[in-house]
């Protein structure tokens, strides 16, 4: 009985949601929110829809360091690469367990009820409504204490499949988490994930995402966070994969006292097209909002910030810091980058500044001047830059998998593309 | 080691240096005051070979070698080594890292096993204490958050740990209290050797008390207009740079 509920819930969610993108359409770059992006190449495949996971090995796993971890394959939960019977603990009133990692196919009614597209905005955003139409499966995370230790979760995507989905973390009053979401895959997919994060009072979350896609492949993601009285919390993506992607992260600090550290870094090479849009609405007093993106593109990459932060009329002694820097590697790079303060009352504090360029002339030439060839010179400087994103991941084997990523797809690639001999 | 002949040179098609020659020798200590805008910083960043500075005519000969055909780092891993007159700032590049980089990239230059990081550590640590910077330093970005004599302090420590042939200092004293003076020029003295030679561009005599110049010249208007032995120095000081204008 309990599953024809859940069925239920989400199959009546799904349906209104199917009639809402009906009604919207792809997203077409004639929309302001969509002007440097064109989906036209994802609109043009016949995906396959997967329905058991067609893989063996993830290729990525941290298994024995995190305290659960889920695998979805094209969008389909492995129980067989997956492990969640960890992490398990007794509540204080003993009838509930701390931490409740599940997923969405057998997530209770009463959660899904409470929080299920609760927060992320199928009536006005394409995509979310396409997600929710067709979202197969996800994470569905509760915790209701602190807890040490992270929780991973892998989307895998494979030639062919598109995959939609759909993760819902929701941290009790006072709790603590960890959330880590890595896409990866191989050849030419589609994904397009929503995550759902909500902070109760006084919750502390760290939310990680790294998109590390195949070069073929095409992401759209949007993560949605709603923030209670003095929750914190601490939303970092990092989006280095895809040949075309668009990032959405949304927040609203919807109680007094709550604070939020947004972080991104794009970095992309050869036609990849990185965009990258936040929105942070400050709806109560007293709340703090810091945000950095970092974008590093070579070749004839482009990438994409456009970031509002909306304080509303009632949302006095409120402070804001967003800041967006970008290096260009090469002449045929592109970032635009567009910083938006909506500011409705007066006693504020918010600044955003926005810099965009290449690699200091002076370093490069500090460096050489010490022995250090040109190549290694410019991977050093390039890695430096992005690496201070990398380097507030407290996570730490997360933040040393995203360090090597990063090391990687950046300065020891250069000198070989270059042909250099260093 | 070095030869400049007829050196003419300049920044932003501008000519600056005219026609400057200078010979120095192994075990030699040189130093080259002048007026600002003499062309003393010009000399030194077109001999460590810095983008935008163009050379018109005349020759820099290295250890028989055209040092003006080398990029810079091939000049760096040849021996040639700028202590500059504002070092940069870079974030995110640990000291550590970045040193033990540059050094290595000098033993494979000379055909040398590259140093482990215990190996590593060890020499430099040797090579702190010469200069008194403090252990933390070193896990901070290259001369980030630094103050003035500390960068030129690391700068005297990174050629402390390279052990160039040749160390051109870029006014690396201006700024400096006598205790950085003091510091700095022990950095220089340990070098000293038949095997170095050093390059020291200034300003002021008093970085020249304590490092004591075999040759002292004065650069004006692009060019060596007088060169003698450490009396110059004093010379200078006292007659200011007024005198070498009228008797150049």
């Amino acid at each position: 009985m309990k599953v024809a509920v859940e069925t239920d819930v989400l199959q009546r969610i799904r349906e209104q949601a199917a009639q809402r993108f009906e009604q919207l359409g792809w997203p077409t770059p004639r929309l302001e929110e969509w002007r440097y992006t064109n989906l036209a190449p994802v609109t043009r495949v016949e995906w396959k829809r997967a329905d058991a996971p067609v893989i063996g090995d993830p290729g990525l796993t941290y298994r024995t360091r995190a305290l659960a971890e889920l695998v979805f394959v094209n969008g389909v939960f492995s129980s067989e690469l997956s492990d969640v019977a960890t992490g398990f603990s007794p509540s204080r009133d003993r009838l509930k367990p701390v931490l409740q990692v599940t997923t969405l196919r057998n997530a209770s009614a009463e959660t899904l009820e409470q929080h299920f597209a609760r927060y992320a905005d199928y009536e006005t955003h394409a995509m979310v409504a396409l997600n929710t139409a067709n979202a197969q499966d996800g994470a569905v995370i509760e915790v209701d204490d602190a807890r040490e230790g992270f929780i991973h979760l892998l989307f895998v995507g494979t030639d062919g499949f598109a995959s939609h989905p759909r993760n819902l973390i929701i941290a009790g009053r006072a709790s603590q988490l960890t959330v880590v979401e890595t896409y990866i895959g191989s050849g030419t997919y589609f994904t397009n994930a929503v995550t759902e994060i909500v902070a109760g009072d006084g919750a502390v979350v760290d939310h990680i995402k790294l998109q590390c896609e195949s070069i073929g492949a095409f992401h759209v993601g949007t993560v949605q966070v709603h923030q209670e009285r003095a929750s914190s919390v601490t939303q970092r993506c990092i989006s280095i994969g895809a040949a075309i992607a668009r990032t959405d992260v949304n927040v609203a600090l919807t109680g007094e006292g709550a604070s939020l550290t947004l972080d991104g870094l794009f970095a992309g090479t050869g036609t990849q097209h990185l965009d990258n849009h936040t929105v942070v609405d400050h709806v109560k007093p007293h709340c703090e909002s810091i945000e950095l993106y970092k974008g590093v593109l070579d070749e004839a990459a482009r990438g994409i910030f456009d970031g509002r932060v909306i304080v509303r009329e009632g949302a006095q002694k409120t402070v804001s810091r967003q800041e967006n820097h970008n290096l260009l590697l090469s002449a045929t790079a592109v970032v635009d980058s567009k910083p938006t303060l909506e500011i409705l009352n007066d006693d504020v504090k918010c600044n955003h500044g926005s810099t965009i360029g290449q690699l200091d002339e002076g370093a490069m030439f500090y460096l050489r001047s010490r022995g250090i060839g040109e190549d290694e010179a410019r991977g050093l400087l390039i890695y430096a830059f992005a690496s201070e994103i990398a380097d507030r991941i407290k996570v730490e084997p997360v933040r040393e998998q995203i360090r090597r990523t990063l090391f990687q797809s950046m300065p020891d690639r250069l000198p070989e593309r270059r042909g250099g001999a260093q | 080691m070095l030869e400049i002949k007829n050196l003419h040179a300049g920044i932003d098609g501008k000519e600056i240096l005219k026609g400057l020659d200078l010979k120095i020798e192994a075990g030699e200590v040189h130093a080259i005051m002048g007026p600002n805008g003499s062309g003393k910083s010009t000399l030194a960043n077109v001999l460590a070979g810095r983008p935008h500075y163009h050379v018109t005519s005349g020759t820099v000969t290295y250890e028989g070698k055209d040092l003006l055909a080398l990029p810079a780092e091939e000049r760096a891993r040849e021996g040639v080594f700028l202590a500059m007159q504002y070092p940069v700032e870079i974030p995110g590049v640990n000291n550590i890292y970045f040193l033990k980089a540059a050094y290595n990239a000098m033993r494979k230059h000379r055909g040398e096993e590259e140093l482990d990081a215990v190996e590593f550590l060890q020499l430099v640590r040797e090579k702190m204490k010469v200069v008194e910077l403090d252990e933390s330093f070193m896990n901070r970005g290259v001369n980030e958050g630094f103050s003035g004599g500390e960068k030129k302090r690391n700068e005297i420590f990174q050629m402390a740990v390279l052990d160039p042939k040749l160390a051109v200092l870029d006014e690396t004293d201006s700024g400096l209290d006598i205790d950085a003076l003091r510091i700095v020029a022990e950095g220089v003295n340990a070098l000293r050797s038949e095997k170095h030679a050093v390059l020291v561009i200034t300003h002021y005599q008093r970085l020249l008390r304590y490092l004591i110049p075999d040759f002292v010249h004065v650069l004006a208007n692009g060019r060596i207009v007088k060169s003698g032995g450490k009396e110059l120095a004093e010379e200078l000081e006292q007659k200011g740079y007024d005198w070498i204008e009228q008797v150049a």
